[in-house]
């Protein structure tokens, strides 16, 4: 029973350790993927093609002054930006990274903690998130930061309930909200995309909404709100709110991956299974399904430097006009196919 | 009349159903971000690679001197006269006795100030020179960060006989040609004045 708990504690260290450095990663990335698409080279002087770029940047967020307005909330004025970083890194510890590892008789599996809930946890701690960017655009008595902030926490609500929508159509065919068990039904030829190509739609859609990235990155938009609900913050606080989006970008990839594009499962699984050894295997679904996670960080940003931004009255048509409307029919029309094929 | 083939009519129109989707649009956006993905960079990167100048590209300023070492400019100002930036300015002294190698006519500039930031490196100092004294180069002028370290003296214009500046490239056919031409006032000698002068009558 110790060793478990010990590899309980390893494994969460591994997932933080993991989702901070694929974060401070994809700040480069961005710098880059936006470079490229622009017929740019990007941050190259820090180190080999800049690799180094991340660690020169958290060490400029740390030694910056640390500016706290005389008219803040202080308190508060901390706590937003812990809040962010704290439900960031939550998320993560439900997501099956890969399949079982086996030491002599003993299972180790590639998830923290799989919760026969692990679907609603993870909406329950993304929707704590709201909070922090609440809080912290609150606390700063600011008209750009109070501006920023309203609009992060309409729209996260907003685009909270076609999320919660699309997923109830997913957890109708799938028939379980453990996200391991999601996984392993997806094992076979068909992923949930082909079951749920709408609602995956919809929850790719909402889910950027969810991380406040382009296009729907309103609550920051630099050219409106100055620096929308971060304005007042400096030092390590901004950098904690502009990390927090980019673990959120990263877990977001990791839950679509997971829910509809098949998890850790590998191509020929099963034929896979019978020549390799189980925890190569393991490993080999790791790397596969890290490798989708990052395309999917790569879609994110691919998104960005694409579309313009939306202005605010066409975010909330297209959440609340179009958007739950939709995830409303995919229900009723993910029942009546079940009906017909005489799933239920 | 129509000048280009990329004129397009815009009309207030109701969207198609296509349109209202902006899924359509949107691929299309992102499969022409990703063919960037894949372009060449157009990116130099600078202080490694340098771009390719024009033989006669307008760049930092140099003071001539001639060929045993005396600095050609003789402080008429004509140069700055030309400055339509008003970049120039030069205090003028006369040469002792003893000075010969240092300064090449009787009158030499003691003070040659180019004012880099506001230099429009137009080339009329160039142009208006009657000593072949001032040529600008191809050297670019690199950044500093006060305004008075970018007014440049006569300690960086003026060429060292060690590190002389080849401006040759800049002598084509057409600049000397230009240099004869006898219309231009900085052109003509005092004989040529004299003679432009109608004939007094004898009365």
């Amino acid at each position: 029973m110790e060793i478990f708990i010990v590899y309980k504690i390893i494994l969460v260290l591994v997932v933080f350790a993991i989702s901070l450095g694929v974060a401070a990663y994809s700040t480069y990335a961005e710098r880059k993927v936006a470079a490229f698409m622009q017929d740019r080279v990007g941050p190259d002087r820090a180190g080999p093609f800049g690799l180094l770029q991340p660690l020169a940047d958290g060490l400029k967020m740390f030694m910056k002054e640390e500016i706290i307005p005389s008219v803040s909330n202080k308190y508060l004025f901390i706590l937003g930006p812990s809040l962010a970083m704290l439900t960031a890194l939550m998320t993560g510890v439900v997501i099956p990274w890969g399949g079982d590892i086996t030491i002599g008789n003993t299972t180790f599996p590639l998830q923290i903690t799989d919760i026969n809930i692990g679907i609603l946890y993870i909406f329950g701690v993304v929707s704590f998130g709201v909070y922090g960017i609440m809080i912290g655009g609150w606390a700063s008595n600011n008209k750009y930061s109070l501006l920023g902030a309203l609009r992060a926490s309409s729209q996260m609500i907003s685009y909270e309930i076609a999320m919660g929508l699309a997923i109830v159509a997913l957890v109708m065919t799938t028939g379980t909200l453990s996200l391991k068990e999601i996984v392993a039904q997806q094992g076979g030829t068909w992923v949930n995309f082909v079951y749920q190509p709408l609602g995956c739609l919809i929850f790719i859609i909402c889910a950027f909404a969810e991380t406040n990235r382009a296009p729907f990155d309103l609550p920051e938009c630099e050219t409106e709100l100055v620096g929308g609900y971060h304005t007042e913050y400096s030092s390590m606080k901004l950098g904690f709110y502009l990390f927090a989006e980019y673990i959120n970008m990263f877990i977001s990839s990791a839950v679509i991956m997971t829910l509809y594009f098949g998890g850790y499962n590998l191509p020929f699984q099963d034929f896979l299974a019978q020549h390799l050894n189980g925890n190569v295997l393991s490993l080999f679904q790791f790397l596969f399904f890290f490798g989708k996670v990052l395309f999917g960080i790569f879609f994110f940003m691919w998104i960005r430097w694409t579309i313009p931004r939306f202005r605010y009255d066409q975010l909330m048509n297209l959440g609340w006009k179009i958007l739950i409307p939709l995830a409303i029919f995919n229900i009723l029309a993910t029942g009546v196919m079940m009906f017909a094929l005489g799933k239920v | 009349m129509q000048l280009t083939n990329r004129r397009k009519v815009v009309a207030k129109k109701e969207m198609t159903l296509a349109e209202k989707l902006y899924l359509p649009a949107i691929t299309n956006g992102m499969v022409i971000t990703l063919k960037h993905l894949f372009k060449k960079s157009a990116t130099v990167k600078y202080p490694e690679v340098k771009r390719v100048h024009a033989e006669i590209y307008r760049g930092q300023h140099v003071l001539k001197r001639d060929d045993n070492g005396a600095e050609r400019c003789t402080a008429c100002g004509l140069c700055a006269v030309a400055c339509p930036a008003e970049a120039i300015t030069m205090e003028a002294a006369e040469r002792k006795k003893g000075e010969e190698h240092l300064y090449r006519e009787e009158k030499y500039a003691a003070v040659y100030e180019i004012n880099m930031l506001r230099c429009i490196f137009c080339g009329l100092c160039e142009e208006a020179c009657p000593k072949e004294a001032i040529f600008l180069t191809d050297r670019i002028v690199s950044v500093d960060v006060t305004r008075e370290d970018m007014v440049y003296g006569k300690d960086i214009l003026v060429e060292s006989m060690e590190n002389r500046i080849d401006v040759s490239k800049r002598q084509t056919k057409e600049v000397l040609e230009f240099k004869k031409d006898k219309w231009h006032f900085h052109n003509q000698t005092w004989e040529d004045i004299k003679n432009a002068l109608p004939e007094k009558k004898h009365h």
